[in-house]
């Protein structure tokens, strides 16, 4: 599948039908730190993203503001 | 995952809380605990006229519509800090939300109005950009709300800023600080409106989950003076102990306010009294946004001085861009 890292701006190949854990663990991405979407859709940590789909990974941390 | 209420495919977890909504539910989850902590520390009323403070990012957007949704009468209020890109696009999308949902919108525009940036600011003056940035949005937040009448300005802090702002404090003991860090903070002064945080009891996952799941289109790049900022490390810290122990973010702040906030007692404050340049509450005679545009700007006039050849930088507002009435440079 393909996995967008939307703050990194790179895109990776995650080889097979996975969960988002897993995904997120290969990468070595806290859960906690991202959004997971499928179009337009939010995924939980555990639903199955196809070989053939794309993922994007949306960081939800911002800031560093005064 | 199931949704909790309906059993359908849920789409946000929230481990804090054990739970899993779908869209529609949370959502409605969502309002509830914006709704609650609104009720809860009286933040508003829905005879209030609130301005929100509107940075284009998610957190800001999301709780402009959030408080429409609820009824409340919520105004936006963007500032062009002049930062390039970043400043452009969140910009544009500020002013594309406003557009879709009718919502009103004043912009400020610095560098139309102080014929520099924030950025200039701060070189300008010694300050890193952050602290001259901060400035300049606390005081013309300030400064707009009481010129346009509200008595309430809204931000978008959420559990996540405030439980880094707090680990900040507690690492290096900041008692005065710690003393003043508050979901609410009441007005001292007749020149001084009242500040709300209506997303303290909500994580930044959930705020950006609620802006997707609403289809709000927000700026995701930051800003770039933000990279390496110490408050994007606690987060991180936050986030890994909140992998480990869903809930610790919540009850590191909540805990704060209920138990360890009590603890630590503010000094009387020096009493506030108004700026002789601009009348903006302070606690000496010249308030420090002024000092700070004071300064900054006699160092454009020596510099233009040494350097005839380079052209003048207008103090007017730049065209097409409508500015807040309210935020005239202060009169020399
Ligand atoms: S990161 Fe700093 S300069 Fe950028 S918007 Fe935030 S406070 Fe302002
Ligand atoms: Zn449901
Ligand atoms: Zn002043």
């Amino acid at each position: 599948m393909r996995v967008l890292i939307r703050h990194q701006r790179r895109e990776v190949e995650v080889a097979g039908r996975r969960r988002v854990r897993e995904v997120l663990q290969e990468l070595g991405i806290n859960p906690e730190s991202v959004l997971v979407i499928r179009g337009s859709q939010l995924l939980t940590h555990d639903a199955q993203v196809g070989d053939d789909e794309t993922i994007e990974l949306r960081p939800v941390v911002s800031g560093g503001h005064a | 995952m199931r949704c909790r209420k309906c059993h359908g495919t849920a789409t946000v977890e929230i481990r804090r809380h054990h739970t899993a909504f779908c869209s529609e539910h949370f959502l409605e989850f969502f309002e509830r605990q914006v709704a609650r902590a609104i009720e809860e520390e009286r933040m508003l009323t829905h005879r209030d006229r609130v301005l929100v403070a509107v940075s284009g990012g998610k957190d800001s957007l999301a709780l402009w519509d959030v408080l429409r949704r609820l009824g409340y009468d919520a105004t936006g209020m963007y500032i062009n800090l002049g930062i390039g890109e970043y400043s452009r696009e969140s910009q544009r999308k500020t002013v594309a939300y406003a557009e879709a949902h009718g919502a009103e919108l004043l912009i400020v525009d610095i560098p139309g109005q102080y014929g520099m940036s924030v950025e200039e600011f701060a070189r300008a003056t010694g300050r890193v950009s952050c602290s001259a940035c901060g400035l300049s949005k606390r005081y013309l937040f300030n400064r707009v709300a009481l010129e346009h009448g509200f008595g309430v300005v809204a931000t978008g802090h959420n559990l996540d800023d405030e439980a880094a702002v707090l680990l900040g404090n507690l690492l290096h003991w900041q008692t005065e600080y710690l003393a003043r860090q508050a979901p609410v903070l009441r007005s001292a002064h007749p020149h001084q409106v009242t500040k709300v945080k209506p997303f303290y009891r909500i994580a930044e996952r959930e705020t950006a989950a609620y802006a997707i799941v609403r289809g709000i289109d927000y700026i995701v790049d930051e800003c770039p003076n933000s990279v390496g900022a110490r408050s994007l490390l606690y987060k991180e810290a936050l986030n890994l102990l909140e992998q480990a122990a869903p809930g610790t973010k919540q009850s590191l702040y909540w805990g704060f306010l209920e138990r360890g906030r009590p603890l630590v007692r503010a000094q009387d404050g020096a009493t506030l009294r108004d700026c002789v340049h601009c009348g903006q509450p302070t606690t000496g005679e010249v308030c420090a946004f002024c000092r700070m545009t004071e300064r900054a700007a006699e160092r454009m006039r020596v510099r233009r001085m040494r350097t005839p050849a380079s052209p003048p930088v207008s103090p007017e507002p730049a065209p097409g861009v409508p500015a807040a009435a309210g935020a005239a440079p202060p009169d020399r």
